[in-house]
């Protein structure tokens, strides 16, 4: 990711992208790691969030609503065991 | 912002304090603002190295039960109240400290993490916090 300043200086948008795996940890970890990556990036940044606790697949898209995120995707992975949400903030 | 969770806590028992911090951190990965008012047993458990010594509510069997569900606990990779405490402080959280509690159990500010203590206060701070909270719980 890159630095505001050099945000500053090119003077320019560029989007970031932000891979956080949560894969194997459970309640609450999956929702908590989601909402600090979101802290951290720029409107317009895109958060990409792998995991495998159940409820975490339907309870990151319900935060994003609350906050009034877009989640671009949602997606089953490993036959069903994993989930793979993608957030833009 | 500008919805709100206020949680008493009351008890120092370790799943009590699990939950708390669980419910507190939900609220705060939600998009809503989160505090907690530690009293009584809740109170000792930020005394410097005491967050995760308290007993089992149920079945603590002189500490045999609450190692059992420690062992089970970590198999099933939940994480340590360190952690949860740190998540709740990185996200914004707050942490208010009974006063009275203080006074009745002897405790001076230096006995406790005072890292994780934004406020010391009385009833009229936990009032004034849950006055407008959409939530609130006493555990």
């Amino acid at each position: 990711m890159l630095s505001e300043s050099f945000r500053f200086f090119l003077g320019v948008r560029i989007l970031a992208e932000m891979e956080i795996d949560v894969r194997g940890q459970t309640c609450p970890v999956p929702l908590v790691e989601c909402r600090k990556a979101l802290k951290k990036a720029s409107p317009g940044d895109l958060v990409i969030v792998k995991g495998t606790h159940p409820a975490s697949k339907k309870e990151i898209p319900m935060a994003c609503e609350a906050m009034g995120l877009k989640v671009l995707d949602i997606e089953d992975k490993e036959g069903g065991k994993e989930w793979e949400i993608k957030i833009q903030r | 912002m500008g919805e709100k969770t206020v949680i008493i806590l009351h008890s120092g028992d370790m799943d009590k304090v699990y939950s708390a911090l669980i419910i507190a951190n939900g609220a705060l990965a939600m998009g809503m603002e989160a505090s907690i008012y530690f009293t009584f047993w809740g109170l000792m458990r930020l005394k410097k190295g005491e967050l995760n010594k308290g007993p089992l509510s149920k079945m603590n069997m002189m500490g045999l039960g609450r190692q059992m569900i420690k062992q089970r606990m970590d198999k099933a990779n939940v994480a340590s109240l360190e952690r949860l405490m740190n998540d709740f402080k990185e996200l914004g959280g707050k942490i208010i400290a009974c006063e009275m509690t203080m006074e009745i159990m002897g405790l001076s500010k230096e006995e406790l993490r005072t890292e994780w203590i934004d406020e010391w206060g009385a009833v009229g701070s936990y009032i004034q916090e849950a006055r407008n909270a959409n939530v609130t719980l006493f555990i």
